[in-house]
This record gives structure tokens, C-alpha cells and sequence, in this order.
């Protein structure tokens, strides 16, 4: 297939899980600012979104403060903040729009009237209304995108590519909430560092901190489903990073934009896929007391390093080739 | 001024129900038991859904608040546009004459000029017009076919006996447009109206895709048994970008731009996943200026370096072919009932609107004299733009123009102020008759072919006479009744 084409279904599906993850973050948070606790640690909550996505200078350079009325509309409609869900959804309909021949009458009618319906809501007050329900509506709308792309797209390259985006974004938008919730966890505001057992006063504090990571990323129930235990901060961390059956986890993610790889990949010798084969094999091999042993922070920076380069690698292989 | 109306022989007035045209009657019967409301509301859902289906056209310059180009709906009208079978079967033959001489003539020009040779067509008329492309002298291309798409836009207006008569009024032959709004307006109604088309034999349109696809594969220049075609865009803020996306979904060939292509040893190039491809055919939707910035326009990014080159050694097909201009321009218009005598010795089947050409001294002074009578024209110039009518033009508008003939005589065509015919439509104030026009569109490969109908573009504002979408002109379906 074209290389331009290739390279508007990746960004466009890679926007669309963006926008579904800004969401989730938020989502969280606006929970999570409902239960009783110290401004310090609201305003450490609302900070962690903006550090996550690289974007606390961007925004201090238009706000003094940090309130939750900000962060979530700088968050949501600011389209000067290319992580905004209403840029993302704009992103992702633009690209979808430059190959619309591409995509299956479904998949471009749902994008289209995602960037259509999101314009409307913003204008009609729904965020202000119930931002709860409105991130919801982005989760589904993204759901959506990721359902009528599997159910009607020929499964030939277009698809491969849409994937290979999906899950690229995935395995970076999950590693940068745990790095932040994970370094937030180690800071003043709660008990100990991992793993060296916790004082019993932070032990209520911390249940309502890991649910709500593991609710950002759907992984409540399947966390008490396959651990059938009370809620550990390393298992947490193995249940996001190193099981190969949670949908939001690293590996999960790798294995799909592995799998996606192969299939476009005609060149036994591409250093993309070695390395994508690489990185995948350390998580699959990997153990979370390893892990931990080396410290979460700089597992993540690395991660994050190495998917980023993963994401050039397949633009400069498949995506952007340069004239033969 | 006499008027012809589609559907009525005699408009309905006050207590006056008028008198309905037979090919109309069932559609008319239908239409009085529809509640006004109901009617009001398929509109809005007709709205809703080319707003979802995303049937825009991108509005150059114009941004919206949020900062990304203006995308518009042109307005789509319910009421359809009825020709009975018989009218539609003559103008069809007339079609097929018309586009074959046009082709002939292109070919002619470019080889051994037989028409001029002949002093049917003064040769500056030819050689000293912008159109003509001099790179294309000499050149072969596969079934002498040059305008493999045309869209021949054809009027109806009253003669001295108030029957309508239809005239061409403009031959496109560059990159005609809008045959997806012809589709796009049948799915349309079908979704709205069902019961309209158990109840009328409504010939269907939606082999359209097909047909051109036979007709670009029959232009490739490879031996190739299965060639690759490709839809060249300027891009998605191209104001036809939908319908360039449009035709290559529907036929399921890839839809590239400019930097997609490249040209090596004499061959074009696609840019792939999987490494460069051939390309054989382009239909392309990129103006003859865009096309090559080593031939033509050198700043351009719209096409591609070396095409031409390939082109001329025979290596890939572009259509319509490059210089197909020359035969679309209004200057040339008026010799084209003299090609189809010329070069297939045939009375013209469908008629040309009398024309006035200024750069004649006699023709510009009869110009000069009625302009408040005449619709005065750029011969370059299209899309209702450089356009005087003379009965809805100011003073001041008549004496600019009256000045810029005098200046270039050459440069304008005079003709009579057409009555275009009307048809009812839905405006604001409810029904009301507005002009109409037609384009069919016309594919040639080894054969003529179309589908039956074409795209009725309509007048909005009351009395208007410019029917372009640029211009605030809509679209309605075109119906052609099956006997």
C-alpha cells in the first residue's frame, strides 16, 4: 500500500487511543479529587497528569495555578495542547479524512462523526455538566473506532498498520501513568517505598491510589480476578507490565504491535524487528522482583526511550521511505 | 420573457392548481399528499447525514473558529429533476456525437491539423490560445482518446413556440467534477423516499465507478493484462477533495498525491510499504499547469518531476490527457457544431447556444449595443466567475465590462440571455421554481459510454441564472424515467 496511506492510518489510530487515554487519566483524577484528602496531594494529583504527557511548562506558561477546572480544560478543549483530547480527536479525523478512500464506509462515518459530536458537546456544556460521563463517551467513542476497524476493515495492510498505531500508543500512554502514579507512590505524600512493607495509617491511602490506577486502565476486577488478593503495589506493577493476558499491559500491547510487524514486514534482516523482538522478549522474560530491583522509574524511562525509537524505526522503514 | 418549467406546462398560482407535464403527474400526486412538515424534516435528516458521510467541499482561504479549513454542504433539493425516456435517449446520441468529434479534434490538432488546414477553424484561434500545449504535438496516445471524461453542462429554454429545447452551453474536458454528488443524491433519495422508486422506474446510476474503471484500464498504454490505475489529488484541501476519495474507494484503486510519485528510467512510480510500484494510468484531478514542474509550472508540488517524459515515451497514461484545454475554451466553443461535420459529416444532434465572438468586429459591436440583452463571458474563464448578465447587471457593472471588451476583444464571447428552464424546489418560503442545468458525463475508453442522467445543479436565489456551487447553487437528483 502507499507509504503516505500507511502513515495517516497509523497516526489516526494512534490519536484516537490518545484521546481515549487522556480521558481515562482524567477520569481518574476527577474521581480520585471526590475522596477526602489533603490539598497537597490534590494538586499532586492534578500536576502528575500534566507531567505525564510532558506538559507542565505548556501549561504553567498559561495558568498560575493548578486547579482541576484548568487542568481538565487544558486537558480536553485547549487546542493549542496537542495531547488535548479535542486535538487528538481533530488529529485523528484529519488523518482519517487524508486517506478516507481507505478506510471502510464504517470506520470513516464513526471518525467523522466522533470530531462532529465532540465539537457539539463541548459547545452544549457537557464537560462542565458531568465530566464523568463525558470522559465515558470518549472511552466508548474509542471503543467504538477500535470495533468497526476489526469488524469491517479487509484484513490486509491498512489494518495491520491502524493496529500496529493502536498499540504503540497503548504501550507508551500505559508506561507514563505508571512511571508518574508509581513516583508518586515514593513521594512525601505516601508511605514507604515499595516493597519494604507498609505503616499501617497508609495502608487505606494507598487501597484507594492503586484502584485508582487499575481502574484507569479497566484492570480493577481483572486485578482481583487473577490475583485474587488485596491490592499490592507489585502486583499491580507485574499485572500492568508483565502479564501477556491484561489488554492495557506492556506486554500485552508489545505482543500486538509484534504480531502487526511481522505481518507487514516482507525483510527477514529489518533492525525494526529486531528490536521490537528484543524489547518484547525482556518483558516476556522479565520478572517484576527484577524489576523492581533496578528501580521503576529508570525501567520506565527506558521503556519509554525504546518505544519511542520503535515508533521512528517503523516511520522510517515503512512510513516516510526516503526517494530510491 | 417566455419560461419553460420541468414540471409544470402551466405554474401553479394562487387558486390555480396549473397544469402538471405527464412524466410528472405520479411524482406530483405523490408530492401533494406528503405533509409539508414531514418534508421539512427529511431535509434536515438529508443535512445530518452529508454532514456525517462527510459530502463537503473545502472552501479556499476560509477557516472556521476552531482553525481547520471551512468544509460546506451544497444544498441538496428533494425534488427530483424528471426527463421522460425519449428526451433522454436523443440527448444521449447527441452526447456520444458531440464528445466523439471533440476527441477527434483534440487528436487532429496535436497530429495534422486537417481543420485548419481545411480554414474551419482560423489556426490563430488555435495556435495563439493558452490552452495549447505545444509538448503534446506529435504525441500518441492509446485510442487517440483525449477526454476521457467529459462533463458537457446542457441547458433547456424556450423556443418561439414555448417548447423546451436543450442546448450545451460549456464542454469541460479538463477535470469536470460533481459526478459524485450525481451518486451521492440517488443514494439520497432512495434512503429518504423508498416508496418514490417502487412507484417510478427510475433508470439506476450507480455503475458509474464501474464504467469509468473499464474506461481507465482501456486507456492503459502497457500491455500489461492487469494495469495500475491511480487517482492523482491535489490533496484533501482541494475544494473536490471528497469526490477524488470518493471515486477511488469506489473503485478500489489507491488515491495519491504529487509526493507519492516518481519517475525513474522513463516509468512512474508509486511510493509503497513494500518498496516502489508501477503505476500505468492516472486519472488525474490535478490542472495541466500542476501536473509537471519540469515542463510546466516549476514551483508546483501538486504532480510530479519527469512525467511528461514518461508520458511521451508511452509509458503511462494520464487522463484526460494533457491539453484538452484547448478544446473547452469558449473561444473554441463555437466551432464545435462544424467538427461534428467535419470529422463524422453529421447534422449536430443536440444544439449550441448562438454565440457572439467579440474578437470579430461585427460580432463586438452587436455586443457592444445590447449588453443589457447578452450574457457576456472570459473565454478562460469557469466556475461563474468573470461572468456579466446583462438583464441582472448595475450600470456601473455593464460600463466595467463595457470597457474591458473594448480593451480585449478577444478575450470575451457574447450570447443570448437563456431563459433557463425551472423546476420546483424547497426554499424557505416553500415551493418555488428555480434554474436548473445539466452535466452529464461522458466516458470514452475503446466506446462512449455514460450513465443514464448526469448532476442537476440548481439555482437557490430566486431568479438566479448561476447554478455553481461556488456561487451558492445546489444539486437534486436526476431522474431518468424508464418506458
Amino acid at each position: 500500500m502507499l507509504s503516505r496511506t500507511a502513515d495517516h492510518l497509523f497516526w489516526m489510530s494512534r490519536y484516537m487511543e490518545r484521546a481515549e487515554n487522556t480521558a481515562r487519566m482524567l477520569n481518574v483524577s476527577y474521581e480520585t479529587s471526590m475522596l477526602p484528602q489533603s490539598a497537597a496531594a490534590a494538586q499532586a494529583g492534578w500536576e502528575g497528569i500534566l507531567s505525564i504527557s510532558e506538559l507542565l511548562p505548556h501549561y504553567r506558561a498559561l495558568h498560575d495555578e493548578i486547579t482541576p477546572r484548568s487542568v481538565m480544560d487544558f486537558m480536553v478543549r485547549n487546542v493549542d495542547n496537542p495531547s488535548s483530547i479535542l486535538s487528538c480527536l481533530r488529529a485523528a479525523r484529519e488523518n482519517a479524512r487524508a486517506v478516507r478512500g481507505s478506510l471502510t464506509t464504517e470506520v470513516w462515518e464513526t471518525q467523522n462523526q466522533t470530531w462532529l459530536e465532540v465539537n457539539r458537546l463541548l459547545r452544549s456544556g457537557a464537560l462542565e455538566r458531568d465530566p464523568g460521563e463525558f470522559f465515558e463517551w470518549v472511552k466508548f467513542r474509542s471503543h467504538l473506532s477500535r470495533g468497526v476497524t476489526v469488524g469491517t476493515m479487509l484484513m490486509d495492510e491498512a489494518l495491520h498498520f491502524m493496529r500496529m498505531g493502536t498499540f504503540l500508543e497503548r504501550a507508551d500512554n500505559t508506561a507514563r501513568l505508571m512511571d508518574v502514579k508509581f513516583h508518586a507512590m515514593d513521594s512525601e505524600y505516601f508511605g514507604a517505598p515499595l516493597g519494604s512493607g507498609q505503616p499501617e495509617a497508609s495502608q487505606e491511602h494507598d487501597f484507594y491510589h492503586w484502584s485508582a490506577i487499575l481502574r484507569s486502565v479497566s484492570g480493577f476486577e481483572v486485578y482481583r480476578k487473577v490475583y485474587s488478593d488485596v491490592i499490592k503495589p507489585e502486583r499491580v506493577a507485574e499485572l500492568l507490565i508483565l502479564r501477556p493476558d491484561m489488554p492495557r499491559s506492556l506486554l500485552a500491547s508489545l505482543n500486538e504491535v509484534m504480531g502487526n510487524l511481522q505481518r507487514v514486514s516482507s525483510d527477514p534482516g529489518s533492525e525494526t524487528l529486531r528490536h521490537g523482538a528484543k524489547l518484547r522478549a525482556e518483558l516476556s522474560f522479565g520478572r517484576i522482583d527484577e524489576i523492581l530491583a533496578t528501580g521503576l522509574h529508570a525501567f520506565f524511562t527506558q521503556f519509554l526511550e525504546r518505544v519511542n525509537s520503535l515508533g521512528g524505526r517503523i516511520s522510517r522503514e515503512f512510513l516516510l521511505p526516503q526517494v530510491v | 420573457m417566455r419560461r419553460f418549467d420541468e414540471m409544470y406546462a402551466r405554474l401553479p398560482e394562487a387558486q390555480d392548481l396549473g397544469e402538471c407535464r405527464p412524466h410528472y403527474e405520479a411524482y406530483a400526486q405523490w408530492l401533494a399528499a406528503q405533509d409539508p412538515q414531514l418534508m421539512r424534516s427529511r431535509r434536515e435528516e438529508a443535512e445530518v447525514i452529508f454532514r456525517r458521510v462527510g459530502i463537503t467541499f473545502a472552501v479556499y482561504g476560509d477557516k472556521d473558529e476552531d482553525g481547520s479549513g471551512t468544509e460546506r454542504l451544497i444544498p441538496f433539493d428533494l425534488i427530483p429533476r424528471i426527463i421522460p425516456a425519449h428526451e433522454w435517449k436523443s440527448m444521449e446520441a447527441g452526447l456520444v456525437q458531440r464528445v466523439t468529434a471533440l476527441n477527434r479534434f483534440i487528436h487532429d490538432i496535436y497530429h495534422g491539423q486537417d481543420i485548419l488546414r481545411a480554414g474551419v477553424i482560423p489556426r490563430e484561434q488555435i495556435e495563439g490560445n493558452a490552452q495549447f500545449r505545444p509538448e503534446m504535438v506529435g504525441v500518441d496516445v492509446p485510442n487517440n482518446i483525449y477526454s476521457h471524461i467529459s462533463g458537457i453542462d446542457i441547458v433547456r429554454a424556450p423556443d418561439a413556440n414555448g417548447k423546451g429545447e436543450y442546448y450545451v452551453l460549456e464542454d469541460n474536458l479538463r477535470v469536470p467534477s460533481g459526478v459524485s454528488y450525481m451518486l451521492e443524491d440517488r443514494k439520497m433519495m432512495m434512503r429518504l423516499f423508498p416508496e418514490l422508486f417502487s412507484q417510478h422506474r427510475v433508470a439506476p446510476v450507480a455503475r458509474y465507478p464501474d464504467l469509468l474503471l473499464d474506461t481507465l484500464r482501456a486507456s492503459s498504454p502497457a500491455t500489461t493484462a492487469e494495469p495500475t490505475v491511480v487517482v492523482l489529488t491535489p490533496g484533501m484541501y482541494n475544494s473536490a477533495y471528497f469526490e477524488h476519495a470518493f471515486l477511488a474507494q469506489q473503485m478500489g484503486v489507491d488515491l495519491v498525491e504529487g509526493q507519492d510519485l516518481f519517475v525513474k528510467d522513463q516509468f512512474v512510480y508509486m511510493r509503497t510499504t513494500r518498496g516502489p510500484k508501477r503505476v500505468d494510468v492516472i486519472y488525474r484531478r490535478v490542472d495541466d499547469d500542476f501536473l509537471d514542474p519540469e515542463v510546466f509550472r516549476p514551483t508546483s508540488t501538486l504532480g510530479c518531476a519527469g512525467l511528461m517524459e514518461a508520458y511521451k515515451a508511452g509509458h503511462v497514461a494520464i487522463c484526460n490527457a494533457v491539453g484538452t484545454g484547448v478544446a473547452d475554451d469558449k473561444s473554441i466553443y463555437p466551432y464545435v457544431p462544424d467538427m461534428i461535420r467535419f470529422y463524422l459529416g453529421e447534422e449536430p444532434i443536440l444544439k449550441n447556444v448562438p454565440t457572439f465572438m467579440c474578437r470579430k468586429p461585427e460580432d463586438l459591436q452587436y455586443t457592444l449595443a445590447h449588453l443589457k440583452d447578452l450574457v457576456v463571458k472570459e473565454v478562460h474563464g469557469a466556475g461563474g466567475y468573470g461572468m456579466l448578465v446583462g438583464p441582472a447587471a448595475s450600470q456601473a457593472e455593464i460600463e466595467r465590462f463595457r470597457a474591458a471588451l473594448l480593451a480585449n476583444p478577444e478575450g470575451y464571447i457574447a450570447q443570448p440571455t437563456l431563459s433557463l428552464s425551472s423546476c420546483p424546489t424547497f426554499v424557505e418560503q416553500g415551493i418555488a421554481p428555480r434554474h436548473i442545468d445539466l452535466r452529464p458525463f461522458v466516458l470514452s475508453g475503446r466506446t462512449v459510454q455514460m450513465v443514464p442522467g448526469g448532476l442537476t445543479r440548481v439555482a437557490l436565489k430566486e431568479g438566479s441564472l448561476v447554478v455553481n456551487s461556488s456561487q451558492g447553487g445546489g444539486t437534486k437528483d436526476t431522474w431518468i424515467l424508464q418506458s
